[in-house]
């Protein structure tokens, strides 16, 4: 089974109603059991960095996700999701993530660009993950973010996107997908990204 | 790059879309799902939902219309409309809304924003404002615009308003309520408390197809950091263009010539690549 974890932020509708709407089974969750069990994991959300980190730790959900991490299980991190996966984030001063990639969490910088990052841009694909199945190089998704990640390596980019500067939009790194983009916002072309999950989970 | 966003408005009463797309051959014109549908397969950027719900009694309504959008549409949904407190907020965004448009409230409450913002994010807070072009005689600023102190937040712009030429005052309660607020500097102060987005209408263009008010819109959008909606006046593609170029809007926002389908929103993409946007085809 998939589960979405649930931690109290963001839209969690939406990314169910995705799964099922592509014949996806998943089970939205904040029981650390049920990460335990699951065969693949979701971490969706949209909010600041450390109320994430602290919600999730106060579920005693953080070490469950960073276990099914690290046994290998398909992970999917959407937009805060993918952030929390760095060692750090400078939000509101210094708060340390899941480290599970080395990098840290930093936000646009002032040069007269409107923030938050809000709207339809493109993905520059540099290797292409299992999920995307074919979408095309330079798609539009809908991104919605004040903060992005920058990883320490070159190797876990899967994906840029320039925004007065190019950043990284998209990392995947072994059993780990996630995405700066929201793919439960993105029509028919994130659709396609959740059932390519959905796959790439059921092949795992 | 990113995208200049076409955004569709849909008026909702009653759980019923009464100002929608003028469907023919279709069952259920009225149906919030059907809407959203056409707006999605035409490639529209985002839907807007105006609840104009009057009855108190009946305000749950769109909370199972945004439920129900959200089940089939997958892509960003806002709702506005009547929004009062952060249940009002919380309940809208677990049926599957993304943002919330509020005016009044942020009227009566500014710090309602800053609240707002702090539990739910920037992201999904915009403040939708309605404003009306006001001319001052002899440069003078008009006598609302001094009485607005009592506000506390002249110093964020309205001494730089009181030079300024025209001036906008904020209205609410869609449009029948004068604030003796300036539009520009409520704008700003919105952004420093947390607002992620503001919906700027014209209330002297809104319903006349003349165009947005193009001086306003760029007033407004180069006065804040956040991104700026046009919305109010699209009667034609350029005056898209306009909002987008020299009113260097972020999106705009339209109502009838898509309900009607003067334009399809693939038309008006195609007409706005022609003529140099950036935009999601």
């Amino acid at each position: 089974m998939i589960v979405i974890v649930d931690y109290g932020m963001g839209n969690l509708r939406s990314v169910e109603k995705g799964f099922l709407k592509v014949g996806v089974d998943v089970k939205v969750t904040s029981s650390p059991r049920d990460v335990e069990d699951a065969s693949a994991v979701v971490l969706p959300g949209v909010g600041a960095f450390r109320d994430c980190m602290r919600n999730l730790d106060d579920l005693g959900l953080l070490n469950a996700v960073l276990r099914s991490i690290e046994k290998g299980k398909p992970y999917l991190g959407i937009c805060l999701g993918l952030q929390i996966l760095f060692s750090e984030s400078t939000e509101f001063g210094h708060c340390r993530g899941l480290d599970v990639i080395e990098g840290k969490v930093v936000r646009f910088p002032a040069m007269g660009l409107k923030i938050p990052h809000m709207g339809w841009n493109t993905v520059r694909l540099r290797k292409a993950p299992p999920v995307f199945n074919g979408i095309e190089d330079e798609s539009y998704f809908y991104f919605v973010h004040s903060y992005y990640v920058v990883p320490d390596s070159d190797e876990p980019v899967s994906g840029t996107t320039t925004y007065g500067i190019e950043f990284t939009s998209m990392v995947w790194k072994d059993n780990i997908i996630a995405t700066q983009f929201h793919p439960e916002k993105s029509q028919r072309l994130g659709l396609r990204v959740l059932k390519g999950f959905g796959e790439f989970a059921k092949r795992s | 790059m990113l995208a200049k966003r076409i955004i569709p408005c849909l008026d909702v009463r009653d759980g019923r879309v009464v100002k929608g797309v003028n469907f023919v051959n279709i069952r259920d014109a009225g149906d919030p799902v059907e809407n959203a549908l056409y707006y999605d397969e035409q490639g529209a950027d985002e839907l807007v939902f105006l609840d104009i719900t009057a009855s108190h009694e009946k305000r749950n309504i769109i909370l199972d219309v945004v439920a129900k959008t959200a089940d089939d549409v997958f892509m960003p949904l806002t709702v506005g409309g009547g929004i009062r407190n952060l249940d009002d907020i919380r309940a809208l965004l677990n049926a599957g809304c993304d943002k919330v448009s509020i005016n009044t409230t942020a009227v009566r409450d500014p710090l309602f924003i800053k609240a707002a913002s702090e539990r739910f994010g920037s992201q999904c807070i915009v403040v939708a404002i309605d404003a009306r072009r006001c001319r001052g005689a002899s440069g003078e600023p008009p006598e609302w615009l001094k009485r607005d102190e009592s506000l506390g937040f002249l110093d964020i712009g309205s001494s730089a308003a009181c030079r300024r030429s025209p001036l906008w005052e904020v209205y609410t309660h869609g449009g029948r309520r004068p604030r003796g607020i300036d539009a520009v500097a409520w704008a700003r102060y919105m952004e420093e408390l947390g607002a992620g987005e503001i919906l700027l209408t014209s209330m002297d263009r809104d319903g006349t197809k003349d165009g947005y008010d193009i001086e306003l819109t760029r007033t407004v959008a180069e006065a804040v950091g956040i991104p700026v909606i046009a919305s109010g006046g699209a009667g034609n593609l350029e005056h898209l263009y306009e909002a987008l170029s020299d009113g260097k809007a972020d999106a705009v926002l339209a109502a009838s010539i898509f309900h009607y389908r003067e334009y399809t929103i693939r038309e008006a993409k195609e007409y706005l690549r022609s003529k140099g946007i950036v935009v999601r085809l």
